[in-house]
């Protein structure tokens, strides 16, 4: 269908992948973070795509789904644990959450 | 087609560097809006159209929305930009910057010198019909492992989301009036 090549797309991948790295650790704001960790997950699905379309098999497309599924969860809980640490501590500074308390 | 993927690798590389280097939260996520789009246009010229419908859909659709009502939720002021603008400093941004980068640099090289095996004579385009029968065909048990994880997830938020409520012992309730107002709030 495309003569797109694969090194082209992986390319494409790690890029994507490096931006959500960056930010995940510049990003003191933990909503930002968790932003920064959907940005990689869905380069490391892009990766998973371009690999599965080039020997033309569903199972790239498959784990595709899988991380999106994975995605979705992770997301949704990420963000009740945002509500409750801007509940009791009252900011969004990562930082703030670093002593343990039982 | 080979030009719109070029188009939208860029638009998606582009995008996510707004989204990262954004002050304001809502200005990043609409970035990242665009960012997941592009992707599922690269999705689409790549020969997975099922794909690019579940990225809009899931990505640009559910999951933002809901980072955005949780930021609505939480009520952010004009104070939080500034206090944004001030943790993200030259300095402390160069260094993971520089040694991504480097990592970037090695992944490109590997993958310049890499001898990529040829595709298949068969043209790349892998269909929904495809993707389903292997799904519920030797992916069953991921099918499964995925319904199970889901359910963990919507209990933990559940979980992890309940407001509980105070209890002050009444001796200490005047010692800490503040604490009882915070908690009635």
């Amino acid at each position: 269908m495309t003569t797109i090549p694969m090194e082209t797309g992986l390319l494409l991948a790690g890029v994507l992948f490096m931006l959500g790295l960056i930010s995940v650790m510049i990003r003191r704001n933990i909503i930002f973070m968790l932003i920064s960790v959907e940005i990689m997950l869905n380069a490391a699905g892009l990766a998973f795509i371009v690999a599965g379309n080039h020997w033309a098999q569903p199972d790239g497309q498959i784990m595709f789904i899988f991380i999106l599924t994975m995605a979705a969860a992770e997301v949704s809980v990420g963000l009740a644990l945002i509500l409750q640490i801007h509940h009791q501590l009252k900011t969004l500074n990562s930082d703030a959450a670093n002593f343990m308390k039982g | 087609m080979e030009l719109t993927f070029y188009i939208a690798a860029a638009v998606a590389v582009l995008a996510t560097i707004m989204v990262i280097t954004r002050f304001n939260m809502i200005h990043a996520l609409l970035y990242l809006v665009v960012s997941f789009l592009a992707v599922a246009v690269v999705f689409l010229t790549l020969g997975a159209p099922f794909m690019a419908a579940l990225e809009v859909i899931v990505y640009a659709g559910a999951i933002v929305v809901l980072i955005i009502f949780v930021i609505m939720m939480l009520s952010l002021t004009r104070e939080d930009v500034e206090q944004e603008k001030a943790w993200l400093q030259p300095k402390l941004w160069l260094g993971p910057a520089l040694l991504s980068f480097a990592l970037l640099a090695e992944l490109v090289y590997l993958l310049v010198i890499a001898e990529m095996p040829a595709a298949p004579a068969a043209a790349s385009y892998v269909d929904a019909r495809a993707v389903g029968l292997a799904l519920y065909g030797p992916y069953v048990l991921g099918v499964q492992l995925s319904g199970i994880l889901l359910m963990a997830g919507i209990v933990g938020a559940y979980h992890l989301g309940r407001q509980k409520k105070k209890v002050i012992h009444r001796f200490l309730q005047e010692k800490e009036p503040q604490k009882e107002r915070s908690a009635a709030i």
